[in-house]
């Protein structure tokens, strides 16, 4: 147990350290000279110069990757060109807002998927079964940016019950966390309704039925048990699309998180708040990753029993 | 019951997918005018003579549907197409080879793998700079990784068997025994991942071009038509529904036929 968790830590750190490699490799991909591209062709010779300096980018490139992890280690992004402040800083200010958006669209996702993916499940074949699939299958199919303005047409313009756009209280919360939750659960509805069908058809489930218990009882408290540890894993791999999503997400609904962020920074051709964005969307990503992994192998007793 | 191949459920998508391509490829020649502007139809709803009204140029918005149709298309034919042939060729080697090779490669598809959805390919896309070529080399640096996982995964399962060892007792070059013994049998997942791939790429291209980081205009992309409609929302509601429905009715048209596929071609499906 002990020696799989090590190993399953020291992989994900080699991937991060791989996947800080790649993003510092992001800004020699800019066709041409990067500086050049940043400043504008107006530039003075001396402020690019400066700025080459600053970014280390007159250094080999090989020394440029160590300064770069250099300063990861001491959590140094470097400063933001568009805003001339600590890029940590940025991403500070911003960060509540997507985890706010993320949660709220979870949450969402999670009261959806759960109740259309276990009336899918124990009324197999029946009109539940194909209906709540149906909506699943359409949900997959609307991809943010068109469920997005459908629901700002519906509820901001013409029922004019929500804000367009912005972060301004509770209220403008609501359609940007739908527009996420809703892509989620349509995936994760299907995750749960195939997860409970299979355990349903387990000789326990049998057994637990045979002894007279209630149906209700049977689903809840003996299938859900176990249907639960593969939907776990789906999760904290779903929390990769939901972060992806929101860069999309805050776009729409102009909601200031560090999707919104990557995207200004893309358009002021601030190229380390991009690196920056990317990274930390990135990381948390395998960082949740990972943890759900350990998690599930703790609560899996035929893993965590496994080495005995 | 009548046979996979006449029933509805695989006609209609199918018909769907069909009228895109020939839409695609017949654009060129169609007589179009997706970028003639006429003042006096702006923002014009759908009514006489024309089927989807007008944008805020007063370009007509059948016709720069049909051009969106192209961009979609073609972005979709070369991703997969690139990244298919890329990524199976890549999973198939290491698996073969395993060893070293295979274990970087392995290490590879998992950093790539650690960059969730899209992201990747929107920093790849906002770096490189706008235009239907980069968008390409975006989402093929992003696809390849997938085929790669699912033809190494699919070749460790099979290359113990009988036929390929006695491929190799007979001295068969690998490069033949990997291109005849081993791809035909793992084809048709590929075929099924291909087809879900289809749908992700025109999902993943029509967001590109709504961030802007698409095709440049006057060029349409069905998500660059959605952001532009959407400032004109409250007087032109028609901007967006339009290139809205097209792209959910093509997403649910290729993933219905995937699922068809996938009960045609995958074995393990195969009603009880």
């Amino acid at each position: 147990m002990l020696q799989q968790l090590v190993s399953r830590l020291l992989s994900a750190g080699v991937v991060i350290i791989g996947v800080a490699t790649l993003v510092f490799l992001l800004i020699h991909l800019v066709p041409g000279d990067p500086v050049e591209v940043m400043l504008g062709e107006s530039a003075q010779a001396a402020d690019r110069d400066s700025l080459r300096h600053e970014l280390g980018l007159d250094k080999p490139v090989a020394e440029q990757l160590m300064n770069f992890y250099g300063n990861l280690l001491h959590l140094d992004l470097g400063m933001s060109l568009h805003s001339k402040r600590a890029i940590t800083e940025v991403l500070g200010e911003r960060l509540p807002a997507t985890i706010e958006l993320a949660v709220a669209g979870m949450v969402i996702a999670l009261l959806l998927a759960f109740p259309l993916g276990i009336l899918a499940a124990i009324r197999k074949d029946s009109a539940w079964d194909s209906g709540s699939m149906t909506v699943s299958l359409l949900g997959v199919s609307i991809p943010n940016f068109v469920m997005g303005p459908l629901l700002i047409l519906v509820f901001a313009v013409w029922a004019n019950l929500l804000p367009v756009s912005g972060r301004e209280g509770p209220a403008s919360l609501i359609l940007p966390a739908i527009t996420l939750g809703t892509a989620l659960a349509s995936v994760l509805s299907r995750m749960v309704r195939a997860s409970l069908l299979e355990v349903l058809n387990e000789d326990y489930i049998r057994t637990a039925r045979a002894k007279g218990l209630a149906e209700r009882v049977v689903v809840w408290r003996h299938g859900m048990r176990s249907a639960m540890l593969p939907v776990i894993t789906l999760l904290g791999l779903q929390l990769g699309a939901l972060l992806a999503g929101a860069v999309i997400t805050e776009t729409v609904f102009s909601w200031p998180g560090i999707g919104l962020l990557t995207i200004e920074a893309i358009q002021t051709r601030d190229y380390p708040v991009v690196q920056a964005c990317v990274l930390l969307i990135s990381s948390t990503y395998v960082v949740v990753n990972t943890l759900t992994d350990v998690m599930y192998a703790w609560l899996d007793p035929r893993i965590r029993m496994g080495g005995r | 019951m009548l046979p996979v191949s006449l029933s509805l459920r695989t006609w209609v998508p199918l018909g769907v997918c069909l009228l895109w391509a020939l839409f695609a490829v017949l654009g060129p020649v169609l007589p179009l005018t997706p970028d003639e502007i006429q003042l006096q139809h702006i923002l014009n709803g759908p009514g006489a003579g024309t089927w989807f009204g007008y944008d805020d140029l007063g370009r007509p918005i059948l016709d720069r549907m049909i051009m969106g149709a192209q961009t979609s298309f073609l972005v979709a034919f070369f991703v997969i197409s690139i990244s298919v042939v890329l990524g199976t060729a890549i999973g198939v080697v290491s698996a073969w080879l395993g060893g070293w090779w295979d274990l970087l490669i392995v290490r590879i598809v998992d950093i790539f793998l650690a960059f969730p959805g899209i992201l990747l390919a929107i920093a790849l896309a906002g770096i490189l700079g706008p235009g239907i070529n980069n968008v390409v080399i975006a989402l093929s640096i992003v696809s390849w990784v997938g085929y790669a996982r699912l033809s190494r995964a699919q070749v460790l399962s099979i290359k113990e068997r009988d036929h390929v060892y006695a491929a190799i007792a007979l001295g068969t070059r690998p490069v033949r025994i990997m291109v005849r013994h081993l791809l035909p049998l793992i084809v048709a997942p590929l075929i099924i991942e291909a087809t879900f791939g289809v749908a992700g790429v025109v999902i993943a291209e029509a967001g590109l071009s709504y961030l802007g980081l698409g095709v440049q205009p006057p060029e349409a992309s069905w998500g660059s038509m959605i952001r532009d409609g959407a400032r004109y929302m409250l007087v032109a509601p028609h901007m967006v529904l339009a290139p809205s429905v097209a792209l959910m009715l093509i997403v649910l048209a290729v993933n219905l036929l995937g699922d068809r596929l996938r009960d045609y071609l995958d074995v393990r499906t195969v009603r009880e």
